[in-house]
């Protein structure tokens, strides 16, 4: 187990350093843009733009910044902000908690409710409750985030007052329900449809109609038999979906003026601060391999039978 | 299995449901010019602007006076178009490569299936973002960043596919026949993998019009004045407390369109394998 978790670990280097190149590449295929960006509408001198390059590093040629930005990165160091007089680093460090708290808390809502949702649709199959749970799932799943986010928004702030419109507040939890809501939905809809065909699937099994002719309970059947059972497939498209969660703050929290790394990404993107765009993609990366690698280990735990060498 | 009657004709109905809101957006961006009553960005009057829905502006207007209405018409063909021809790309490239995985082999398929695993290991609208800040904002360059993102999953399943069909009894009597390679790639694999390939392709539609409304909603896909849902939304925000209406309809339209397809993808692949929806 511990030897598989380092494998797995190791296995994250090339992985890196394979979207690390794809991304060097596809950033820095136009240079210098960064310094007439920084000089906005005014005019510079072309010796200042010179020196703007120096100081990023810009006039070497692509494969010694390259290599250049390997070695900072095999330090942990993701450069300096062209624009911002902040280090990547330090920047990244800045926005991380915010996203976690709105990625986390939009996952517990999608599990909390999806999960229950899906189960009671099963058990329920072909009657207007499962009907009326699985329209809810579908339409979940289509639904733009930022239009859900813009709806609450017109509902619960500006008709009934409940929530502020959007910012992060000192933190606290009413600055958080909103984001969170409309982050965690569309998960929530297609946790709850793959819990229901999981739980359809595990019900057709023969040791369930064992378990139902030795007359054990429905509520026992349903605990130990069919949730255990489920769990996995489960808990593989609950990883998945944390996975994506991430990367879909960005909308959410531009939306919500959310001070998180989607919206540090977003903002770097339009003034192309290629530094900050490199570091906070591979962030965003690096925070879904570790996601699915928890899963991974976490199938272990769930399920004996499954043995990692 | 215990499939009873009425929950076959519920799947089927999701398939009809999904197909008539498909075709009535298709139908919608074709016929824009002859459907909406107002120009979408020519007929903007100062005068009228910020209207609530009305008779005479169904949708309400905008801060400049047009009518949302044909704007959302209007908008479909943004949407239609990105959706279908970066999945379309999409489509091809990941075909192109599972083939090439499937049929070459050794290096080939090494190569090919670690880059499909950094592509899955990327949130699709990340990938899209990173080639966005490199492109810069414009139509043609969301098609460019949706149609490089979504091909890994069409590239799996062809491989396998391949990779499966192998074994087959049709596919090894063409080998006995002294088929070469490419002609059985053509004549017996790749007519058996259209289906879930077209269906995967739906769902990717729908995929791509999320993410082009989104990226439009950054204000990094379609550009003002150009009508594009995500786009209209991005301006809606703004105006979110005066005029609230602006907001609806075209998260409505994005929503329904959405919807549709998904229904689309899911109910014809429940009518081609009735047990693979189950999982």
């Amino acid at each position: 187990m511990l030897a598989y978790t380092v494998r797995r670990l190791l296995q994250f280097i090339p992985t890196i350093i394979g979207i690390s190149l794809i991304m060097f590449c596809l950033l820095n295929v136009l240079p210098g843009n960064a310094a007439l960006m920084a000089g906005g509408k005014r005019e510079l001198s072309p010796e200042l733009i010179e020196k703007m390059k120096k100081d990023w590093g810009l006039d070497k040629p692509l494969y010694v910044r390259y290599l250049i930005y390997m070695k900072d990165l095999a330090h942990g160091d993701l450069g300096q902000s062209f624009l911002r007089q902040e280090k990547v680093n330090d920047l990244l460090a800045s926005r991380i908690w915010p996203t976690l708290r709105l990625a986390v808390s939009a996952m517990v809502i999608a599990l909390t409710i999806g999960i229950p949702l899906g189960f009671f649709s099963a058990l329920r199959q072909g009657t207007w409750g499962d009907s009326a749970s699985m329209i809810v799932a579908v339409s979940g799943v289509a639904m733009p985030q930022f239009w859900l986010g813009l709806l609450l928004m017109l509902l619960f702030s500006a008709k009934m007052n409940w929530f502020p419109t959007s910012g992060y507040g000192d933190g606290d939890f009413i600055h958080l329900v909103l984001p969170a809501i409309t982050l965690g939905l569309g998960s929530m809809a297609l946790l709850a449809r793959t819990t229901r065909a999981a739980v359809l699937e595990v019900l057709e099994e023969d040791f369930i109609r064992t378990a139902r002719s030795k007359g054990l309970s429905r509520f026992l059947i349903n605990r130990r038999h069919v949730f255990q059972n489920t769990l996995v497939l489960i808990l593989t498209t609950a990883g998945l979906q944390f996975g994506s969660l991430i990367g879909q703050t960005v909308i959410v929290e531009k939306l919500f003026s959310w001070p998180g790394l989607g919206s540090l990404l977003v903002d770097s993107i339009f003034l192309r601060d290629i530094p900050v765009v490199q570091g906070g993609i591979l962030m965003i990366i690096l925070a879904f391999l570790i996601v699915n690698l928890v899963v991974d280990l976490l199938y272990c735990v769930i399920d004996p039978r499954i043995k990692y060498q | 299995m215990k499939d009873t009657i009425y929950k076959k004709i519920l799947r089927r109905k999701n398939l009809v449901v999904g197909i008539i809101i498909t075709l009535a957006v298709v139908f919608m961006a074709i016929f824009a010019p002859l459907m909406s009553p107002y120009h979408p960005i020519d007929d903007a009057d100062l005068m009228v602007s910020d209207q609530p829905p009305s008779i005479e502006f169904l949708f309400g207007t905008d801060e400049q006076g047009r009518d949302i209405l044909s704007r959302v018409i209007y908008g479909a063909r943004v949407s239609l178009s990105i959706g279908l021809l970066s999945q379309a790309m999409n489509t091809v490239i990941g075909v192109v490569l599972g083939l090439l995985a499937g049929f070459m082999g050794k290096w080939w398929d090494d190569i090919i299936m670690g880059l499909t695993n950094i592509m899955l290991s990327i949130p699709s609208l990340v990938f899209a973002l990173a080639i966005m800040a490199l492109l810069g904002p414009g139509l043609i360059n969301v098609f460019l960043a949706l149609g490089f993102t979504n091909w890994a999953y069409t590239c799996r399943i062809t491989r396998s596919q391949v990779l499966s069909s192998q074994e087959l009894n049709f596919v090894k009597a063409a080998q006995a026949l002294g088929y070469g390679k490419i002609r059985i790639m053509f004549t017996q694999i790749l007519p058996n993998i259209v289906g879930p390939i077209l269906v995967i392709g739906t769902l990717g539609v729908a995929g791509a019009i999320l993410i082009e409304a989104g990226l439009s909603f950054l204000g990094l896909g379609t550009q003002p004045p150009t009508p594009s849902w995500g786009g209209m939304l991005a301006t809606a925000r703004e105006q979110l407390f005066t005029s609230p209406w602006i907001s609806i309809f075209p998260g409505l339209a994005i929503f329904i369109t959405v919807l549709g397809l998904n229904l689309l993808g899911d109910g014809w692949r429940d009518y081609m394998d009735p047990r693979i929806s189950r999982q």
